[in-house]
C-alpha cells in the first residue's frame, strides 16, 4: 500500500477504548481519502437525523493519500462531520503541521464515536494511543493547551478546541499548531459534546511511496511551477491572502455593513499592502508549502501572533465598517485563541450591528455587557468577540451566528447566510458565478470550495465577465468538482494558483502508485460532491436551501463599480442542476449515480 | 485636457506612488499610461477601468478612475 498508512483508528470515547482497523485500499483509492474518505463514513455510519452534538454524531478527522508525502502544499487534513450550524455535512479543511504529523503516526484518519463522561484528550505516540485525562486542559486557550501538551510531550503537534468549543458554540473551530484552523460549520462544537479537548501526536514514520524517484522528480517540477507563478510565487507570498481586500473593492463587491454596501474609500487603511507595511514580522509556511502565505504579526502590545486572513480582516473590517488593523489583528488572534470561526464571528458582530441600528437590539440588551453595537466601533469587534469566545453576556447569543440571532429578532433575512452559515468576502451580485457556488455549496456560506472569483476577477486560469451567466453553472461545477479532489488527496487549494489539473494526476500516481487520469480525478471530485449531496439529501436539506438571502436577489447594490446589479439565481440554479445529471429539484438521477459509482445510494433518498 | 485618477496596487506600489492625479491630453490610452509608469502590459494582469474590465487599448475620459494590479491571488 503506497500513500495511504492502511490503518484507520476508532475510538469509542463513551466506553473509553479504542480499535484500529485495516483501511480499504479500493474504498481509499475511489474516495482520495480525506475528505472523500470521511464523507462516505459518515454516511455509511451515522443515520439520518441525528443531532448534531449528541453522542450518536460521529466526528472524522482524516488525512488524505498526498498529507505528509514529499510533494508541496501536503501540510492538509479534515474534519468531516455533521454541523450544528447548518444541519449539513460539515468539511473544514486546515494545513500547518498538525495533518501530516498525525500521518506520521502511521494511520489516515479517525473515527470519534460516543462522549466521552469528563473532558479527555487523544496521545497518539506511533502505534501507542491512550486516552488521557484533560480535566487540566478544560477551560484553557490554544496557546495554553498546546504548551502544556507540549511540555508533557516533547515534539508534539497539537491539534484542540477552545472554551468556544468546549461550550458548544455553533461557530467554534477545531484549531491546530495554535493559529490554523479547520474553521467552519462549528465542527469545534461536536468535538466539544465528546469531551474530546485536544489530539496530541508524535509520529516517526514516512508516507510509503509508490515510485520514490518519480515522486522526486514530479515534487521539484511542480515547486518550480509554484515558485515561478506571478501568485503562488509572488503575490501571495508578498502580501499574504488580504492582497484580495483592495482588488475586492476596486471592483465593487467587498461587503460593507453587513452586505449593505459594496464599496468603501477606507479599504486601503485595511489592505494586504498595510498590513505589510505596518505589522508585519514575517510570513510563514505550512509543511512543505514553497508559498508561504501565512502571515506573522505583531499586535498593538506587542505580542507576535499569526495574523488575519482576507476573509477575517473584511468580516471584522468592512463588514463591521471597522478601518482599524490592530482592533482586526486582536480579534484574529482572540478567535484563535478561543477556538472560533474568524468569518462567522465577525459576520455575525455586523449583523448585530445592522439589528441594532435598525433597533432590533435595544441599548438595554447589551448595557450589562459594557460595549457597543455601533458600526466602526474597534473596541466592539475586540470586546464582543472575546465575549462569544466564553460564551459570555450578550455574547453567548451572538456565539449562535447571525442566523440564530437574527431569527430570534423575527428578521431571519437579515442574516446574510446560505443554510445559516456566513457568506465570506465577496458581494455576489457582482459575481454571478460565485454567487452560484454560494448558494449550491454542501456546507452552507462558503467562499473555498468553488472559488469562481478566480476566474471572475482575478483571471486564472482565464478571465471571464463577472456579470454574465453563460457558461457560469459548468464553470463552477468544475470548480466544485476540482477542489473536491483537491481536499481529499490532502493539498492546498492555493496551490491552484500555479498548479492545474495535470499536476495533481502526476503527484497522485507517483505516491500512490494509481492510474487516474485528468478526466477520472475529475470525476472522483464529481462523485464526493454527489456523495456529500446525498447525505445532505437525507438530512432533509433539498433545493428550497439553495437560495440566497432576499436583500442579495432583490436589492441592487447601491452604488460603487458593480451598483445596480442583483443576483440572478434563479436564472442559473436550473442550468446547474442539468450540468450535475440532477433532476429539477437537484436530486442525483439515478443514471448519474450509476455514472459515478454510487449504485449503493441509489435509493437511499425517499 | 481631462484628470484621471491612477491607482497602484500589490507590487506595483514598490518605487512607485500609491496614487496618481493626471491631467493628459484627451485621447490618452491605458498603455501610455503603463509605459510613463514603467509597467509593461503583460505585469498589469488586471486592469479596471472604473471597476470594470478594461483593455489597455482603451482611451481615457475626464474624470476615470483606473486601478492597476500585478497577479495576485487569495481567498
Amino acid at each position: 500500500m503506497y500513500g495511504y498508512m492502511g490503518k484507520i483508528l476508532r475510538v469509542d470515547l463513551t466506553n473509553g477504548t479504542w480499535k484500529k482497523e485495516d483501511l480499504d485500499l479500493d474504498v481509499g483509492k475511489k474516495y482520495l481519502g480525506s475528505r472523500g474518505l470521511g464523507v462516505k463514513i459518515m454516511m455509511d455510519e451515522v443515520p439520518a437525523n441525528v443531532d448534531p452534538l449528541s453522542p450518536e454524531n460521529k466526528l472524522i478527522i482524516a488525512s488524505g493519500g498526498l498529507t505528509g508525502a514529499p510533494v508541496p502544499t501536503s501540510g492538509r487534513y479534515m474534519a468531516i462531520t455533521k454541523s450544528p450550524l447548518t444541519g449539513t455535512i460539515a468539511i473544514a479543511n486546515s494545513g500547518g503541521y498538525w495533518g501530516p504529523n498525525f500521518k506520521f503516526t502511521g494511520h489516515d484518519l479517525i473515527i470519534f464515536e460516543g462522549k466521552a463522561d469528563k473532558p479527555v484528550y487523544l496521545y497518539i505516540n506511533d502505534d501507542d494511543v491512550e486516552i488521557r485525562d484533560a480535566e487540566h486542559l478544560w477551560g484553557k486557550t490554544l496557546t495554553e493547551t498546546t504548551d502544556i501538551l507540549k511540555e508533557e510531550f516533547e515534539g508534539c503537534k497539537v491539534l484542540a478546541i477552545g472554551p468556544a468549543g468546549e461550550r458548544l458554540s455553533p461557530i467554534s473551530a477545531i484549531m491546530n499548531d495554535v493559529d490554523r484552523a479547520a474553521g467552519r460549520g462549528g465542527v469545534g462544537a461536536v468535538m466539544g459534546s465528546k469531551n474530546l479537548k485536544a489530539i496530541a501526536v508524535r509520529g516517526s514514520k514516512k508516507v510509503p511511496l509508490f515510485d520514490e524517484a518519480k515522486t522526486q522528480e514530479v515534487s521539484q517540477a511542480k515547486i518550480k511551477i509554484l515558485r515561478e507563478d506571478p501568485v503562488a510565487g509572488g503575490g501571495l507570498p508578498a502580501y499574504g491572502s488580504a492582497v484580495l481586500v483592495n482588488i475586492i473593492n476596486e471592483n465593487g463587491i467587498l461587503p460593507v455593513k453587513n452586505f449593505q454596501e459594496s464599496y468603501t474609500d477606507e479599504a486601503d487603511t485595511i489592505s494586504g499592502e498595510s498590513l505589510a507595511e505596518h505589522h508585519l514580522v514575517k510570513k510563514s509556511a505550512c509543511y512543505r508549502c514553497p508559498i508561504a502565505c501565512g502571515r506573522v504579526v505583531k499586535l498593538a502590545d506587542g505580542t507576535v501572533v499569526g495574523g488575519p486572513e482576507y476573509e477575517t480582516i473584511w468580516a471584522f473590517g468592512a463588514d463591521c465598517a471597522v478601518y482599524d488593523l490592530d482592533a482586526i489583528n486582536d480579534a484574529n488572534m482572540l478567535c484563535n485563541e478561543y477556538g472560533l470561526d474568524t468569518i462567522s464571528t465577525g459576520a455575525t458582530i455586523a449583523a448585530a450591528m445592522e439589528l441594532y441600528e435598525k433597533g432590533y437590539i435595544k441599548d438595554e440588551d447589551i448595557e450589562k455587557d459594557g460595549l457597543s453595537l455601533k458600526w466602526g466601533d474597534s473596541k466592539a469587534i475586540v470586546g464582543w468577540t472575546k465575549k462569544m469566545g466564553l460564551r459570555e453576556g450578550f455574547g453567548a447569543k451572538l456565539s449562535e451566528g447571525s442566523y440564530r440571532l437574527a431569527e430570534s429578532y423575527g428578521v431571519p433575512e437579515l442574516s446574510m447566510t446560505v443554510k445559516k452559515q456566513e457568506l465570506p468576502a465577496y458581494d455576489p451580485r457582482g459575481v454571478q458565478g460565485h454567487g452560484l457556488s454560494y448558494a449550491v455549496n454542501n456546507r452552507g456560506g462558503c467562499h473555498i470550495k468553488g472559488y469562481m472569483i478566480s476566474p471572475e476577477i482575478l483571471g486564472y486560469p482565464e478571465k471571464l465577465d463577472r456579470f454574465t451567466l453563460e457558461g457560469k453553472a459548468a464553470y463552477t461545477k468544475v470548480f466544485l468538482d476540482l477542489t473536491a479532489a483537491i481536499d481529499s488527496i490532502g493539498l492546498c487549494v492555493f496551490s491552484t494558483f500555479g498548479l492545474g489539473l495535470p499536476d495533481y494526476v502526476d503527484m497522485y500516481n507517483a505516491v500512490v502508485g494509481d492510474t487516474y487520469t485528468n478526466d477520472t480525478l475529475l470525476e472522483a471530485g464529481e462523485r464526493i460532491w454527489n456523495l456529500e449531496k446525498l447525505f445532505n439529501l437525507r438530512e432533509g436539506i433539498d433545493s428550497s436551501h439553495d437560495k440566497l438571502p432576499k436583500r442579495l436577489i432583490e436589492d441592487p447594490i447601491p452604488a460603487g463599480p458593480s451598483k445596480d446589479h442583483v443576483h440572478q439565481l434563479k436564472d442559473l440554479l436550473p442550468e446547474y442542476y442539468t450540468v450535475r445529471g440532477w433532476n429539477e429539484n437537484g436530486v442525483p438521477t439515478e443514471e448519474t449515480l450509476k455514472r459515478l459509482g454510487l449504485e449503493e445510494y441509489i435509493g437511499c433518498i425517499k | 485636457m481631462i484628470k484621471v485618477e491612477v491607482r497602484l496596487f500589490a507590487t506595483f506600489r514598490e518605487g512607485r506612488e500609491k496614487k496618481y492625479f493626471l491631467e493628459l491630453p484627451k485621447g490618452t490610452t491605458i498603455i501610455e499610461i503603463l509605459n510613463s509608469l514603467n509597467i509593461e502590459e503583460k505585469e498589469a494582469s488586471i486592469i479596471l477601468l472604473n471597476g470594470i474590465d478594461g483593455h489597455a487599448s482603451r482611451e481615457l475620459s475626464d474624470g476615470d478612475i483606473l486601478s492597476l494590479f500585478p497577479p495576485v491571488g487569495g481567498g
